[in-house]
C-alpha cells in the first residue's frame, strides 16, 4: 500500500538528511535513557541503586529479582546461625542481608491476573468488535453515524467518573475484585476501539468476494466466516494487540476496583516496597518483566500503530 | 497490508467449497436480522457498563449519598452543582489541569512536528529509529510514572544528576516533585517524554499525505524552502496536527494514572488536576453524591471536546 | 500475523476459561490484610506456627502505608471478601463498626475466655472499642504503637560537637525534652559536615496522600495541649482546634520543616524517614515505635549508634497513637476459621513470641513483665508513650476528616499557602460541614 517514493521533488540534500538523521537519533537515544535505567536498576543491589552519584558501572546482581519474588523477614544474627546453611541463589543473597525468606511474594498471582484479564477482555472485545464492525460495514444500519459516535464517545469518559457507578454496581452484584468484572469493564472500553478499527479494515475488503461466495450458495453468515474473516485476519490481529496493550497497561480502574484477587500488575508494582521506601531494584525488575511484552508488541505492530491510535482514521 | 495475489484466489477457492450444513440451517436469517444480531451485543454491553452507570451517576449527583455509609439517601437538588461551580478549590484544580493540558500539548506538538519533519527527510535507517522513538507511548503510564518518581529523587535520581552534569547546578539543590514551582513541570516533562511520539506519528502521516504535485508546482514558482514550508507543508498537515492536539487535549484533560503515581497531586494541591480531585472526593472522602456531580461536569466538558474530535476525524478521513 | 492470531485466540480462550475457576478458593486458607512493613513480615514468620497447629494456610495482602487506608477502606466499602482478617488502623473502628464491616467480638471473647483486661488499657480503648470506651469490642489489640523519635547517639557524643553545642546553646547536646530544644538541635545539625558527609537536622512526616503529615503535625499539636473539642462529645471545635496554642504548634512545625529537613522532603512518611535515617542523612527522625526493633538490628545504624526518646513535650506530655487491632471481616465466608486465628493469636505464649519476632504485643503478660523495660533500649520509652497517647477522630466519617486535615496542613506547611490561623480556621469549616452532614451538629 505504501510506496516509498520521495514525494518532495526537491529531495533533501545529503547534508540535510544526515543532520536530520543525527538529530532524530539523538532524540531517540535520550528518550531511551529512562528505559535503559529501569533495566540497569533491576540488576543493581539496593545500596547501589540509591548510591550518590548514581552508579553507571556496577556489579550486576539478581537481588532485585529475588526480592521481587519473595517476602523476607529481618532476623538477629543468632537466629540466622541456628538455621542450616543457605542454598545458593536467592536464599544466599537474602541471608547475606541478615534476612530469611518468609514466603513467596504476590507477584506471580498478580502477573497471572494481568494475563487472564488482558487476554480475556481482548478476546471478547475483538469478537464483539468484529461482528459489529461487519454489520456497520456491510448493512444499512439506521442512525449508523450516531451509533458509531456513541460507541466511540464511551472511550472518552474520564475513567474515575466511570469508576464511581461501576464501583457501586459491582458491589451490588458481587463483581468487585473479580476477574469477570474486570474483563467486562475492559471489554466495554476496548470494544469502541475494536469497532472503529475493524470497520476500517473490513471496509477495505471488496464486497464482491462475499457476493461471489453467496451466489455459489453460501449463506451470509458462512460467507462472513469463510471469506471475510480470513481476509481481515491482519486487521483483527492488529486490533487485538491494541486492545491487549490497553488492558495490560490500564491503571485507574484496576486501582479503584480491585484489591487483591483480581489485581493486575500496574497497581501492584508501586506496592513493592522493601524495608525502607520502595525497593527500587525489585520495582525495576517487575517493571522490566512487565514491559517486555509491550516491546515485542510494539515491534509487531509498527506498521499499524498509526491506524490504531487514530481509531482507524489515518491509514497510511 | 493484505496480500493481493492471495485475495484473487480466495473467490475461486471459496466458490468451490461446499456450504456446511449448519450454515444452511441459518441461511434463513435476513441481512437485517444479522445486522441487529451483530450490533446488539456491543450496544447491550455499552449500555450496561457505560450508559446505565452514567444515568446512575446523574441521579446520585442530586443526592447526598455516601458509598461508605448506610444512611438514608436525601435529595439535594442542584446543590452540589452550585457548590462545585462556586468552589475556589475546584477552580484551582481546573487551573492546574489547564496548565498541564496547555503546556504538554504545546510542547508535544512543537517537538512532535519537528521530529516528523526531520524523519520525513528519509535518511537511511529512519524506519528503525521511528519505531524506537515510539516505544515510550506504548508503555503503562502508571508503571513508568512510578519509576520516574525514582528518576526525580534529588541526589540519587538520574534526572537531577543529568541536569547537574550539563549545568553545574548542585543536584541536591532542587527537587522536581517536591517543589511548589517545579512540580507542575515535572509532570509536564514525563508526559512530553511519553506522548511526543504520538504527535510525531500523526504529523508524519500528515506530511506524507501531501501530494507531490503541489511541491512540483511550488518548484515551478521558485518558492523558497521557507516559503514552501509555511504555504504548503504546514497548512496541508494542519488537519492532522489538529487531530493530534485534540486527542492529546482530551487524554490529558482526563489524566490520572501518571500524576497519581508521580506526585499524587502534591505538594499541597500544586499538581492536583481534576481527576485527582475527583478521585479524592469519590474514593477517599467517599462523598459519592458530590463527586458524581463533579464527574458529570467533567464528562460534559470531555464530551464537548470529543464531539469536535470526531468531526476532525471525519475530515481527516476524507483525505 | 495469522499464526499469531490463532495463538492469541487459543490463549484468550484459555484465559477466559481459567477466569471462571480462579475465583474458587480452598476452604482451609485465610487471607490476612495489613500494611507492608517489618512487623508484617514478622507476622508471616509467626503465623507459620498457626499453620502447623491448625492446618490452615495463611495468605497475606500487605500494601504500603501510603496506600493502606485508601486500599483497604475501599476494599471494606466494596464489601469485598479478599480479607478474612484485617489489621485495620485505630481510626477506622468507628466506621467499620457502624457500617458492619467488622464482626463484633464480645460473644466470641466471652465464649473463649479472652479478657480485654489482659491487654493494656489505652490500646483496648484505642484499637477495640466503639463507641469509644464502651465494652463493645470490634478488634483484638494486635500491634501496639505510638509515635516516637530516634537519634544518632554516636553523633551526639562527639566531643567537638558537644563543646560547640554547649557554647552556642548553653546546655549539653542531649536528647531534647521539648520541641524548642528539638529544633535547636536540628538547626545545629542542619547542613553540618559529619564524618565527611553533609547531614540534616530531622526527618519529620510531611506526606500528603494518606495520613502522614497529620500524624506528624498532631505530634506537635498534642504537645502544645491540643484538643479536638472544647467539651468532649460536643463537636464544638471553635477555640479548641484553632486555639492560640494550636496555631503556635502548627507554625512551629512549619518552621521545623523549613529549617531542618533533608532536601526533597516534601512528601515523606515512614519509609522516606527510614531511608533518610538509615543512609545517615539525618540526626533525628520521627517515626513509629514499631520500627525500633528493626532499627536496632540494622547493620549500618543499629545498636549503640542510636538512641530513642519519647515525643518531647512543650506544654503537656503527649504522643500520637499508632497501632492497630485485628478484626474479622464481616464479608468473609470463613469467619469461624478467622476467629480461630484470633483465639490462637491472643494466647500469652503466642503474644510473647510475637514480641520476640519483632511485633509489639500489647498483652499485659508481655508489657508488664518486670523484665520488659530492660528488654530493649526503647522498651521503657514505649510504656511512657503508651501512657500519654492521643488519637485522631475515630468517627465513622474518619476518611473525610482526615482528608480535610491532610489538605489544610500540607497546603500550609509544605506548599506555603496562607497562615497557620487560616489553615486551622478552614479546617474547622471543613470538619463542621462533615459533622453537619452526619447530623451530629
Amino acid at each position: 500500500m505504501s510506496k516509498t517514493t520521495a514525494h518532495s521533488v526537491v529531495a533533501p540534500t545529503p547534508t540535510a538528511r544526515r543532520v536530520s538523521g543525527a538529530i532524530v537519533i539523538l532524540y531517540a537515544l535520550i528518550t531511551m535513557i529512562p528505559l535503559a535505567w529501569i533495566v540497569m536498576t533491576s540488576f543493581k543491589t539496593p545500596p547501589d541503586s540509591i548510591a550518590y552519584p548514581p552508579k553507571v558501572l556496577f556489579e550486576p546482581s539478581l537481588e532485585g529479582y529475588c526480592n521481587l519474588f519473595t517476602t523476607r523477614s529481618r532476623q538477629t544474627p543468632e537466629y540466622l546461625e541456628s538455621l542450616p546453611a543457605p542454598e545458593p541463589g536467592c536464599d544466599a543473597i537474602v541471608r547475606s542481608r541478615n534476612m530469611v525468606i518468609a514466603g513467596p511474594s504476590n507477584v506471580i498471582p498478580r502477573f497471572t491476573n494481568s494475563i487472564i484479564i488482558a487476554f480475556g477482555s481482548t478476546f471478547l472485545a475483538v469478537f464483539l468488535g468484529t461482528i459489529t464492525a461487519y454489520a456497520f460495514s456491510r448493512f444499512k444500519v439506521p442512525f449508523a453515524d450516531d451509533i458509531l459516535f456513541f460507541i466511540l464517545s464511551t472511550r472518552f469518559m474520564p475513567p474515575i467518573a466511570v469508576a464511581i457507578p461501576i464501583f457501586l454496581m459491582y458491589r451490588a452484584i458481587g463483581l468487585s475484585d473479580t476477574h469477570l468484572g474486570m474483563i467486562l469493564l475492559y471489554t466495554a472500553v476496548n470494544v469502541s476501539l475494536a469497532v472503529w478499527l475493524l470497520k476500517g479494515f473490513i471496509d477495505e475488503i471488496p464486497r464482491e468476494y462475499e457476493e461471489a461466495a453467496m451466489i455459489d450458495g453460501y449463506s451470509r453468515l458462512h460467507a462472513f466466516v469463510k471469506v471475510v474473516l480470513p481476509q481481515a485476519a491482519t486487521g483483527i490481529a492488529a486490533t487485538a494487540i491494541f486492545c491487549l496493550i490497553f488492558a495490560w497497561n490500564e491503571y485507574a480502574f484496576a486501582v479503584l476496583l480491585t484489591s487483591g484477587t483480581a489485581q493486575t500488575m500496574p497497581p501492584f508494582i508501586p506496592f513493592i516496597i522493601g524495608e525502607g521506601g520502595q525497593d527500587w531494584p525489585a520495582v525495576a525488575a517487575a517493571t522490566t518483566l512487565f514491559l517486555i511484552p509491550i516491546f515485542v508488541f510494539t515491534i509487531l505492530l509498527r506498521k499499524h500503530l498509526l491506524r490504531g491510535i487514530t481509531f482507524g482514521a489515518v491509514r497510511k | 497490508m493484505t496480500d493481493s495475489s492471495a485475495k484473487a484466489g480466495v473467490a475461486e477457492r471459496v466458490a468451490g467449497a461446499t456450504p456446511a450444513p449448519l450454515a444452511r440451517r441459518i441461511r434463513g436469517l435476513s441481512d437485517k436480522a444479522i445486522a441487529w444480531l451483530f450490533i446488539a451485543p456491543t450496544i447491550l454491553l455499552l449500555l450496561a457498563i457505560n450508559i446505565f452507570p452514567l444515568l446512575w451517576t446523574i441521579y446520585l449527583s442530586f443526592t447526598n449519598y455516601k458509598a461508605n455509609r448506610k444512611a438514608e439517601i436525601r435529595w439535594e437538588g442542584t446543590e452540589h452543582y452550585t457548590d462545585i461551580l462556586s468552589d475556589p478549590e475546584i477552580w484551582h484544580s481546573m487551573q492546574v489541569t489547564a496548565h498541564f493540558v496547555f503546556w504538554t500539548v504545546a510542547i508535544e506538538t512543537v517537538i512532535g512536528f519537528a521530529l516528523a519533519y526531520l524523519i520525513d527527510r528519509r535518511w537511511r535507517g529512519h524506519g528503525f529509529w521511528t519505531t524506537v522513538i515510539l516505544i515510550p507511548m506504548m508503555l503503562s503510564p502508571a508503571v513508568v510514572g512510578n519509576f520516574w518518581k525514582f528518576l526525580y529523587q534529588p541526589q540519587i535520581g538520574l534526572f537531577n544528576y543529568g541536569v547537574s552534569f550539563f549545568t553545574g547546578i548542585d543536584p541536591s539543590s532542587f527537587q522536581m516533585i517536591g517543589d511548589v514551582s517545579l512540580a507542575p513541570w515535572s509532570i509536564v516533562i514525563v508526559d512530553v517524554w511519553m506522548w511526543t511520539p504520538y504527535v510525531m506519528l500523526i504529523c508524519l502521516a500528515g506530511l506524507r499525505s501531501i501530494p507531490d504535485y503541489i511541491y512540483e508546482a511550488a518548484e515551478v514558482d521558485r518558492a523558497s524552502t521557507w516559503r514552501r514550508f509555511w504555504s504548503i507543508t504546514l497548512p496541508m498537515a494542519l488537519p492532522f496536527i489538529m487531530l493530534a492536539v485534540l486527542f492529546r487535549g482530551i487524554e490529558n484533560f482526563k489524566m490520572f494514572d501518571l500524576i497519581n503515581l508521580l506526585t499524587s497531586g502534591g505538594p499541597g494541591s500544586t499538581t492536583e488536576v481534576a481527576s485527582i480531585t475527583l478521585k479524592r472526593e469519590a474514593f477517599e472522602s467517599w462523598k459519592t453524591g458530590y463527586s458524581s456531580a463533579l464527574a458529570i461536569i467533567l464528562f460534559v466538558a470531555v464530551f464537548g471536546l470529543a464531539n469536535i474530535y470526531v468531526k476532525a476525524l471525519n475530515r481527516v478521513k476524507q483525505r | 500475523m495469522r499464526k499469531l492470531l490463532t495463538l492469541a485466540t487459543a490463549l484468550s480462550a484459555s484465559a477466559l476459561a481459567s477466569a471462571a475457576f480462579v475465583n474458587q478458593s480452598q476452604a482451609e486458607e485465610l487471607t490476612l490484610c495489613w500494611a507492608a512493613w517489618d512487623p508484617a513480615n514478622a507476622l508471616v514468620e509467626l503465623s507459620k506456627d498457626f499453620t502447623a497447629e491448625s492446618g490452615t494456610d495463611m495468605k497475606f495482602e500487605f500494601v504500603p502505608w501510603t496506600s493502606y487506608a485508601d486500599r483497604f477502606l475501599n476494599e471494606l466499602n466494596s464489601q469485598g471478601s479478599l480479607c478474612d482478617l484485617i489489621i485495620g488502623d485505630s481510626q477506622w473502628i468507628g466506621g467499620s463498626a457502624e457500617n458492619g464491616h467488622y464482626v463484633k467480638l464480645n460473644d466470641f471473647f466471652e465464649a473463649e475466655g479472652i479478657s480485654m483486661d489482659d491487654f493494656l488499657e489505652p490500646t483496648v480503648y484505642g484499637y477495640s472499642t466503639w463507641p469509644k470506651g464502651t465494652p463493645n469490642y470490634w478488634a483484638l489489640p494486635a500491634m501496639g504503637d505510638a509515635l516516637g523519635w530516634v537519634y544518632r547517639k554516636d553523633w551526639f557524643e562527639k566531643p567537638e560537637l558537644q563543646a560547640e553545642f554547649k557554647e552556642k546553646y548553653g546546655r549539653d547536646l542531649a536528647p531534647p525534652k521539648t520541641w524548642t530544644e528539638l529544633k535547636d538541635i536540628a538547626e545545629f545539625f542542619q547542613g553540618r559536615d559529619v564524618d565527611g558527609k553533609t547531614v540534616y537536622g530531622a526527618a519529620i512526616f510531611t506526606e500528603r496522600g494518606s495520613e502522614g503529615i497529620t500524624m506528624g503535625v498532631t505530634a506537635a499539636l498534642y504537645a502544645w495541649g491540643f484538643e479536638y473539642e472544647t467539651e468532649p462529645g460536643t463537636y464544638a471545635m471553635e477555640g479548641a482546634v484553632n486555639s492560640a496554642d494550636a496555631v503556635a504548634a502548627l507554625e512551629f512545625y512549619k518552621e521545623l520543616y523549613d529549617c531542618c529537613t533533608p532536601p526533597g522532603y516534601s512528601d515523606a512518611y515512614m519509609q522516606e524517614g527510614l531511608d533518610a535515617f538509615k543512609s545517615g542523612q539525618v540526626a533525628m527522625m520521627m517515626n513509629w515505635f514499631a520500627f525500633w526493633p528493626g532499627m536496632y538490628k540494622d547493620e549500618n545504624v543499629g545498636g549503640d549508634k542510636i538512641g530513642f526518646f519519647v515525643n518531647p513535650q512543650e506544654k503537656v506530655p503527649a504522643s500520637t497513637l499508632g497501632g492497630q487491632g485485628i478484626s474479622v471481616v464481616a464479608y468473609s465466608d470463613k469467619q469461624d476459621t478467622a476467629l480461630e486465628y484470633i483465639k490462637w493469636f491472643a494466647k500469652p505464649e503466642v503474644q510473647k513470641k510475637w514480641a520476640a519476632l519483632g511485633g509489639v504485643s500489647t498483652a499485659k503478660s508481655v508489657l508488664l513483665d518486670p523484665d520488659f523495660p530492660n528488654s530493649a533500649p526503647y522498651a521503657a520509652d514505649f510504656l511512657v508513650a503508651m501512657g500519654q497517647v492521643k488519637d485522631f477522630w475515630q468517627e465513622p466519617a474518619f476518611a473525610e476528616l482526615m482528608q480535610a486535615m491532610q489538605k489544610r496542613v500540607h497546603d500550609y506547611v509544605v506548599a506555603d499557602q496562607g497562615t497557620a490561623q487560616e489553615a486551622l480556621d478552614k479546617l474547622i469549616e471543613d470538619w463542621t460541614e462533615t459533622f453537619e452532614d452526619e447530623g451530629k451538629l
